[in-house]
């Protein structure tokens, strides 16, 4: 579905684009600064991750278990559940909910997950009108871009960029700078497809086990709206996303809205247990849940990666993340940009055809020190990293060993002959140290290295030449 | 698509298993607790940080209070719940010359176009409201439906300070919030807003553009 140019050419691209570069930077020192000041002492932020941390870690125990319970309360509360194996599997159900109730036009609540199937496209090509209502999902879908955030989508445009595109795009709208009014124009247009919408789709940010409860998280309303104006409402989720109890959900939510925008609380939590109830007015007259599953029980079978689906979307490793703040998100091509994408997309997608994305990260560390369920992101990557270039028998990783090229291959190979054989690592150490300013710094693996630094040069003499001559006692 | 389901749960028994998790520490927001006085100005300060407006009213005065900003705001209406008993209360004060009071009392499908665009504001009770962060508690339903506190463009909602809570978890625990037979819950902490464009805070974007909060202090 992606990479058709690799992240190294995208990367370099975007790195170029002092636009790019600026609206990121901007808007990443802000957020990085409202977070912090959301967390002023460290001893209560450990604490609450540790909490966050455990309750997710418990649930991904009993997920299996947790999945079957979920299913039972929501069916009980009349919320119908159906199970996707692939996004494909995920589509062709929601198009056939949609089909059998003839509904055409949908309005969408902010949803990754929906991002990750393709839906709007599937749907489009389907004849069924799949409408973004959040401000950013709306803003890139009018000029047909994905996500650059998974919080914030169009976080690489600035005012600008999106005054001249409401311009052009809204009917009869005057171009204007001004945010509020650019808000209003958004605000009239999409009022009349809630109103006029068959169907209304969300993503799901926890889903409670024990009560059958949908929580929904949000600023603008929008999730609201395309919850409980349609007559139908589907939501999706990754099966990770469910929780044990309600309770649960206070201090995952607390996490979130803290570390995704520097919010103690948002706007709205939504709790959605069923359609519309004897005597009640309105809200929708059905409610489906769909669980989706693309590699995720790949992921759940290994102990290390595992920690991989605690993760509950805040964006703060984006934030943080030297190479994202830098990059953007759509140098990533992925659905999940940044550290948090860098170990889900080759996971997901395998690890041979994705493994640049391992590689554009500095191993610095700092999206684990923020990440409010300590996934330990940079161990993830280094354990990826090895997967991408080895078969272990024991591993069930996507794509394994297949990232491994035909040069670097022989280089391995060939570094085993030497190092295997004494007479033969001696003569090439022999070598190395002789002719150490005659090495070309265009071979190909030191090409990697040179093309930014200055060539390495061997020492005069090898240490085991060294050794001997200054006759220290040696083995 | 029984067999996705069978599926998919079979590859996760089969993937599962794991070590012990360590058990989850809720001592961290156990300790947020305030005196009432506290917990009242603390919910304040933080819904107005985020745009929400307050009246004060002394317990029994809160419909007149209602009455009196519909009036001074220059709305033509009011959408209410009639059959609750905060409704009836605010229906009692209410008097001819006044503002329109419109009940909402017919299902969605036939209300639709006057809700969406021939009402100024509409009144709701919360259930409680949330110290720590600010924010009020709903529990929208048959008495007071779902888009009561979501359509209008401006949401006025009562609260009483006894019902102020320390925390979401407290609220969820102490009162059940979220727990009971409710198909929708609802915490809010202010008018709809978007960050989206430039990151420049913008009022109203989807939902309410405002919130005012009728503080009833009856500590
Ligand atoms: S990995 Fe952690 S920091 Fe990154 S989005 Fe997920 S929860 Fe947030």
């Amino acid at each position: 579905m992606h990479a058709e140019t690799g992240f190294r050419e995208s990367a370099a691209q975007a790195l170029g684009d002092p636009q790019i570069r600026a609206n990121f930077r901007r808007a990443m020192d802000g957020l990085m600064a409202k977070r912090a000041a959301q967390f002023p002492d460290p001893e209560d932020f450990q604490a609450m991750r540790h909490l966050g941390t455990a309750i997710r870690a418990r649930s991904l125990l009993k997920l299996p278990a947790l999945l079957e319970q979920l299913e039972a309360s929501c069916l009980r509360n009349g919320i119908q559940v159906h199970w996707a194996r692939t996004c494909e599997e995920g589509n062709e159900l929601i198009l056939g909910l949609l089909q059998a109730r003839g509904a055409t036009r949908l309005v969408k609540g902010k949803s990754m997950v929906s991002e990750e199937m393709g839906l709007n496209h599937f749907l489009e090509a389907h004849g069924v009108e799949a409408l973004e209502s959040d401000l950013g999902e709306y803003i890139i879908q009018l000029d047909q871009e994905t996500p650059s955030h998974i919080i914030m989508p169009a976080i690489h445009k600035n005012k600008t960029q999106i005054a001249r595109q409401f311009s052009q795009k809204i009917k009869d709208a005057k171009y204007t700078e001004d945010v509020d009014e650019l808000t209003a124009l958004a605000r009239k247009v999409l009022r009349r497809k809630f109103f006029e919408a068959d169907a209304g789709l969300s993503g799901v940010n926890f889903a409670v086990a024990d009560t059958g409860t949908l929580c929904l998280v949000e600023n603008e309303g929008n999730g609201r709206m395309s919850t409980h104006v349609p007559p139908l409402h589907i939501a999706v989720m990754g099966l990770e996303k469910v929780v044990e109890t309600l309770e649960d959900v206070a201090p995952l939510y607390a996490l979130l809205t803290r570390s995704a925008t520097g919010q103690a609380v948002s706007t709205y939590l939504n709790l959605i247990r069923g359609p519309r109830g004897p005597g009640e007015l309105d809200g929708p007259r059905e409610v489906h849940l769909v669980i989706l599953d693309n590699g995720r029980s790949r992921i759940y079978a290994d102990p290390q990666l595992r920690a991989t689906l605690r993760c509950i979307r805040c964006g703060a490793c984006m934030n943080h993340c030297p190479v994202y703040t830098r990059v953007g998100g759509h140098a990533f091509q992925a659905v999940y940009p940044g550290p948090i994408g860098t170990i889900l997309t080759p996971q997901m997608e395998g690890v041979g055809v994705r493994h640049e994305l391992l590689h554009g990260s500095s191993l610095c560390g700092a999206c684990a020190e923020v990440c409010p369920v300590e996934i330990p992101i940079p161990e993830i990557i280094v354990r990826l990293r090895r997967e991408a270039t080895h078969r272990d028998a024991a591993s069930a990783v996507e794509g394994r060993g297949t990232g491994r090229t035909a040069t670097e291959d022989l280089a391995w190979r060939l570094w085993a002959a030497v190092l295997s054989r004494p007479r033969v690592y001696r003569l090439a150490a022999w070598c190395a140290t002789r002719f150490r300013r005659l090495i070309p710094g265009g071979l190909p693996l030191l090409k990697a290295w040179t093309l930014s630094r200055a060539k390495p040069v061997p020492a005069r003499r090898s240490l085991q030449e060294r050794v001997r001559e200054e006759g220290l006692p040696h083995g | 698509m029984a067999d996705a389901r069978a599926e998919i749960l079979e590859r996760l028994r089969a993937g599962g298993g794991g070590e012990a998790v360590p058990l989850p520490d809720t001592a961290v927001l156990a300790r947020r607790t305030w005196a009432p006085a506290e917990r009242m100005a603390r919910l304040r300060r933080g819904m107005e940080a985020v745009h929400t407006e307050f009246l004060e009213a002394a317990p029994g005065q809160w419909p007149g209070v209602v009455l009196g900003f519909c009036r001074d705001e220059g709305f033509a209406n009011l959408l209410y719940g009639p059959r609750c008993a905060a409704g009836q209360a605010l229906a009692a004060a209410w008097t001819p010359r006044d503002p329109e009071l419109i009940p909402y009392q017919d299902p969605v499908e036939s209300f639709k176009a006057t809700l969406f665009d021939g009402v100024a504001a509409g009144f709701t009770t919360a259930l409680a409201g949330v110290a720590e962060t600010g924010g009020l508690l709903l529990e929208p339903g048959p008495e007071e439906p779902r888009l009561l506190s979501l359509v209008p463009p401006v949401h006025i909602a009562l609260l009483l300070a006894s019902a102020i809570e320390d925390t979401l978890w407290s609220a969820m625990r102490t009162r059940g919030w979220g727990k009971g037979t409710a198909r929708n819950s609802l915490l809010i902490s202010g008018p709809s807003k978007t960050a989206d464009i430039e990151q420049t805070l913008a009022y109203g974007v989807h939902g309410p553009k405002r919130l005012v909060v009728v503080l009833v202090n009856n500590l």
